[in-house]
């Protein structure tokens, strides 16, 4: 037996953890740089505000429903998705973090007489411990857990949040009530194809008659989808793995012409690329300098330019990474053009414990206890306030956060404030 | 032609925090120290503190109503959320919104939330109060 848990408005969840009074407010989060709405509680979807919606477009309507509105304040969701995961570990060995607020669960070899019961307690204890609603939904394969966990969300007074698909019957019909674009790994673009193709609902996408074609425009992806649909497992828990790619892009507020600007916030960028690495004590060979200019004002059509190189030796230093970042740079950057993003990404990651020697070329050793230093820092305060030279010390990282709320759980200097009156 | 690969690499793991004892009185052939069969773990204060790590958050007071139970003004709570609420335990309560910190009274007629400080008045809890015991109180950091 799988189980789907999901957090239910995971963001509005969280920042209601330390302000209870907003229980039963409506609540948006907002995008990085306070761009739009990314979050949304249910009295907000009640009231109509739309996911995605640019803040400025709608603040007079988030004024006048006396909505509270939010920065994303990642530090907080990523403490208390942690806590939340650990909770749910504690209900079964088998568990794979699907995303921030999602995770599958594994049953296999256990003896659990109810599930429902079982769920419950794992509602009880998520809500208790950590004020934060779940749902569950529980069936023989990931897919089908996914599909019971969308009707818990859509039915949670008659579910109280859990829903268990664990006959033929339950099965068909809940095939028969799920739109194809709802079922796990139909997207905007396959969900057209399907529905050319007379496929309106997960039930439609498991008849025979239609496996050919999936097998045609899916492959292999699809087929198990569809063993999956009909309660054949196929889809095992996932061991976590290490990003494969990492990227810091950002678009510019104002506009970027000045080369010495540029090279401050390419810079900036390849350093939090390394921290990010060290974080998953990962190294990377390769890196990629990306610049867009504003696409309204080029004399030619194009407008994105990227750049390619690779490291003599795999390395997660800020420096190192950052000079070759700075390099590429300066050969691409024209002056008098104007800039509307950029970003560096880092690619080929390999674990540090993995790297190879080299004879002539490699890091200098120094590098490592100075990245060190650097990461207990920042670990410490919060702030990266150590940076390389040409980097910009009064600008912070960057971004609009005028919603925020305290880092309760990961800064002592936010530390929740009880008044004892 | 298969390859054989008969040159490891070992590269040194300077990132683990395997603490190691130091024994001063130093490791000669001869008598051993009596101490080093005693030897034992070091002390770490979050082991102390925290019995349930994900369900406990930390706060800080502010203000004087329960100096009597002895949180003083800034000083740090634990606060273990696992734990069931009990009569006379001190609880970090959310009253109609608002948090605070109290000790619980379950009496004949009704839950009050006492403060320890006589400067303050009881608060009885009564029907038209929100109640939420938001966790347990389990222990008071304070810099002397």
């Amino acid at each position: 037996m799988y189980a789907l848990v999901d957090c239910n408005n995971f963001d509005a969840s969280c920042e209601r953890v330390f302000q209870p009074k907003l229980i039963g407010k409506p609540i948006v989060i907002l995008s990085n740089n306070d761009g739009c709405v990314i979050s949304r509680s249910y009295e907000a979807k009640d009231l109509g505000i739309p996911m995605g919606a640019p803040e400025f477009k709608i603040r007079e309507e988030l004024n006048q429903h006396k909505i509270h509105v939010f920065s994303s304040n990642y530090a907080l969701y990523g403490d208390l998705s942690n806590r939340v995961m650990k909770v749910l570990e504690g209900f079964t060995p088998h568990l794979e973090v699907y995303s921030i607020d999602e995770a599958f669960l594994k049953f296999d070899g256990m003896k659990i007489p109810d599930y429902h019961d079982y769920g419950l307690q794992m509602k009880r204890r998520v809500q208790k411990w950590l004020s934060i609603p779940i749902c569950i939904g529980f069936a023989e394969t990931k897919a089908l857990a996914k599909v019971a966990n969308k009707i818990t969300k859509k039915y949670q007074k008659r579910t109280q949040g859990i829903y268990i698909i664990d006959n033929e019957e339950k099965r068909i019909k809940a095939l028969k009530w799920t739109k194809i674009e709802d079922v796990w790994g139909i997207g905007f673009r396959l969900t057209k194809k399907m529905k050319d193709k007379n496929i309106h609902t997960a039930y439609d996408f498991t008849l025979p008659h239609n496996e050919s074609f999936i097998k045609t425009t899916m492959g292999v992806v699809g087929l198990r989808l569809k063993y999956e649909l009909e309660g054949k497992s196929v889809l095992e828990i996932e061991e976590p793995k290490d990003k494969k790619n990492i990227a810091v892009t950002r678009s510019f507020n104002g506009n970027i012409t000045t080369l010495s600007e540029m090279t401050e916030r390419v810079s900036t960028f390849a350093t939090i690329c390394a921290e990010k690495l060290r974080k998953q004590k990962s190294c990377c060979y390769g890196v990629i300098v990306y610049l867009r200019k504003d696409k309204y004002k080029v004399a030619t059509q194009r407008y994105n330019f990227y750049k390619i190189e690779t490291l003599p030796f795999a390395s997660n230093s800020s420096l190192t990474i950052s000079n070759l970042a700075v390099k590429m740079l300066k050969t691409m950057f024209e002056e008098g053009e104007i800039y509307k993003k950029a970003g560096v990404l880092v690619t080929k990651i390999i674990p540090e414990n993995q790297k190879q020697f080299h004879l002539f070329e490699e890091e200098n050793p120094k590098h490592f206890k100075l990245m060190k230093v650097m990461d207990d820092y920042y670990k410490k305060t919060g702030e990266r306030k150590i940076r390389l030279g040409n980097q910009d010390l009064q600008k912070t990282w960057k971004m609009k956060q005028e919603h925020l709320s305290p880092r309760y759980t990961t800064c002592f200097k936010h530390l929740l404030e009880i008044k004892c009156q | 032609m298969s390859v054989k690969n008969n040159l490891t690499f070992f590269i040194p793991d300077l990132e683990s925090n395997l603490e190691l004892s130091y024994f001063p009185s130093g490791i000669k052939a001869g008598f051993p120290s009596p101490a080093a069969d005693f030897d034992e773990s070091k002390i770490s204060l979050d082991r102390v503190l925290v019995k349930n790590h994900e369900a406990t958050f930390y706060a800080k007071a502010s203000g004087t109503s329960m100096t009597g139970a002895g949180i003083d003004d800034g000083d740090i709570m634990v606060i273990d959320r696992s734990l069931e609420p009990q009569n006379n335990k001190i609880a970090v309560c959310c009253i109609d919104g608002e948090f605070t910190v109290k000790r619980i009274a379950i009496k004949k007629d009704g839950i009050y939330l006492l403060p320890e400080n006589e400067a303050f008045k009881p608060i009885k809890v009564t029907e038209n109060n929100e109640l939420i015991i938001w966790g347990i109180v389990t222990y008071v950091i304070k810099s002397m």
